[in-house]
């Protein structure tokens, strides 16, 4: 356990490294907030109430939204799938480290890093022009908990979606395609509640629902008591279930990898 | 100039030869762009379905403003889109080998950073522009006939001097990329929707500072005979392919100036 902990540690680190970039990501969230936000503003200069939100709720899910989606990867993350292309997979699997535990661990060190340099500054800004809501203290550790499970269900997903590598070598495709439909099922581009009723009850039932959607949800005190923990265990089945079948999959794709001597 | 195009073709046609030798991955990829491209017009469509206006423009009119914009972007991202690797090679200090051929580097750039997936992008908009164009009750006039097929290419000069300028940053920056995001992609998403709707601050901006309003907005506005455009008259879409001539001559002299400014990594 100590050496995953360390592995994040390390992960975390290495993006401090990166201080003009974050703050130039920083800034593309803020500016996407502000995009979005205008727009759903003019949805509910028409209609007072969309999908059980107001126009608070619509604003503040843009900008936890924007907050978020560096800390679950919504754009994908093609490191693992780069070193399986160029070979440099066959280290990472002779570590005396489980292969999917570290990479899980790179990913939590890297959440930690964006939970507070990408996910607070675009929300900060953000509650200069609009009426942003903040949850009630007793919502707070809920809502850490269920990023916590966001951030595992992302990387199971980005996972499963790497190991295309050890069949196709360039699992870019593959990584592209899947967070696309990830980002967009996920609330990303436009809250769930603003589907029509039928589709937004399908999507829900989608792993995607769990990397976005249902934490902002959280956030915003949509759920309470024990529906708040259904939400959670939803999010937690879905973390397990497809690490599950990472590993399943994992099993198979170790035994394709060829070592080329010379 | 005849040789650099040339030149510039050979270049494209091994960037292709390449680009095939990961089939799957190719083919994902370009369904990916066109996707993408896609879902920004889905998002259109699943807020309409909510409502019927947007800032007072109904969903044939936002189409418009969509297909215009769409091609502009799509255009831009997939001649002029490359510069976002210039902050790749600037940080592997490989920025060396544009400066030492004898052809310019942002062309060079362009062709060694060549997406044929890119392509993938113009889909969706045309074909939301060509199935909005008829619906929209547009008066054509020769004029309104001009000015289609000029506002989509000022539309492309405009998104690629935004490219061009914000990723020159990285010349003293090397890796704020991200910044340059925030104009071009953030630009692509502002011009899908009337200006209008935006805070004042940020319709000016788009209007003055960074002439995005002129890649859809004043265009789309006069084709469909609006009165109401903010920030002057809709005639104003005949200015559009000035200040994508302008825009794109101060993007070019930025970048010689950042280009001017490359050091190399030394190893």
């Amino acid at each position: 356990m100590r050496v995953y902990l360390e592995v994040a540690r390390t992960s975390f680190r290495r993006q401090t490294a990166y201080r003009a970039a974050t703050a130039a990501g920083a800034f593309t969230n803020t500016v996407f907030g502000f995009l979005l936000a205008y727009v759903l503003v003019a949805v509910y200069e028409e209609r007072a109430v969309v999908g059980g939100f107001d126009v608070s709720d619509a604003a503040t899910f843009i900008f936890v939204g924007q907050g978020l989606l560096m800390v679950v990867g919504l754009f994908g993350d093609n490191e693992m799938a780069d070193r399986i292309r160029t070979g440099e997979v066959v280290s990472d699997l002779s570590r005396p480290v489980g292969y999917q535990g570290w990479w899980a661990a790179t990913a939590y060190g890297r959440a930690g890093f964006h939970f507070v340099f990408r996910g607070i500054p675009p929300f900060l800004v953000g509650a200069l022009a609009f009426d942003l809501r903040l949850p009630a203290a007793s919502t707070w550790p809920w809502f850490l908990v269920s990023v916590a499970a966001a951030v595992a269900v992302g990387h199971a997903w980005n996972f499963l979606l790497s190991l295309w590598g050890f069949w196709l070598l360039d699992a870019r495709g593959p990584i592209a395609l899947g967070w696309l439909a990830a980002a967009f099922l996920s609330g990303m581009y436009v809250p769930l509640n603003f589907l029509p009723e039928a589709l937004a009850g399908a999507v829900r039932l989608l792993p995607f629902a769990s990397m976005l959607q249902l934490p902002v949800e959280i956030f915003l005190g949509q759920h309470t008591g024990p529906g708040r923990a259904g939400v959670l265990a939803v999010q937690l089945a879905w973390a397990a279930g497809l690490a599950g079948l990472g590993r399943l999959v994992l099993g198979r794709a170790v035994r394709r990898v060829v070592v080329h001597g010379g | 100039m005849a040789e650099v195009l040339r030149i510039y073709r050979r270049l494209l046609g091994a960037r292709l030869r390449s680009e095939w030798q990961y089939r799957t991955s190719f083919a994902l990829l370009l369904t990916t762009s066109f996707l993408v491209a896609s879902l920004d017009f889905a998002v259109v469509a699943v807020l309409f379905g909510q409502v019927d206006a947007l800032a007072g423009w109904s969903v044939v009119e936002v189409a418009v403003l969509v297909g215009v914009g769409g091609l502009g972007f799509g255009l831009a991202d997939a001649f002029i889109g490359q510069v976002d690797y210039a902050t790749t090679h600037i940080k592997a200090g490989t920025f060396d080998q544009f400066l030492l051929r004898p052809l310019g580097p942002l062309l060079q750039l362009s062709a060694a950073e060549f997406n044929f997936r890119r392509f993938g992008r113009l889909v969706q908009p045309l074909v939301v522009l060509v199935i909005a164009l008829p619906r929209a009750g547009v008066e054509w006039s020769p004029g309104r006939l001009v000015l289609l097929p000029l506002s989509i290419a000022s539309s492309a000069a405009i998104f690629g001097a935004v490219w061009v300028a914000t990723s020159s940053l990285a010349f003293w920056t090397v890796d704020t990329q991200q910044f340059a995001n925030a104009f071009t992609y953030g630009g692509n998403q502002l011009t899908r929707y009337p200006v209008d709707l935006l805070g004042g601050w940020l319709r000016r901006l788009a209007t003055f500072v960074v002439p995005l309003a002129f890649a859809a907005y004043f265009p789309a506005a006069y084709l469909l005979g609006r009165t109401d455009t903010y920030g002057g008259p809709p005639a104003l879409a005949w200015l559009a392919p000035v200040v994508g001539l302008a825009a794109a001559v101060l993007a070019g002299g930025t970048w010689r100036r950042a280009v001017r400014h490359y050091r190399s990594t030394g190893s």
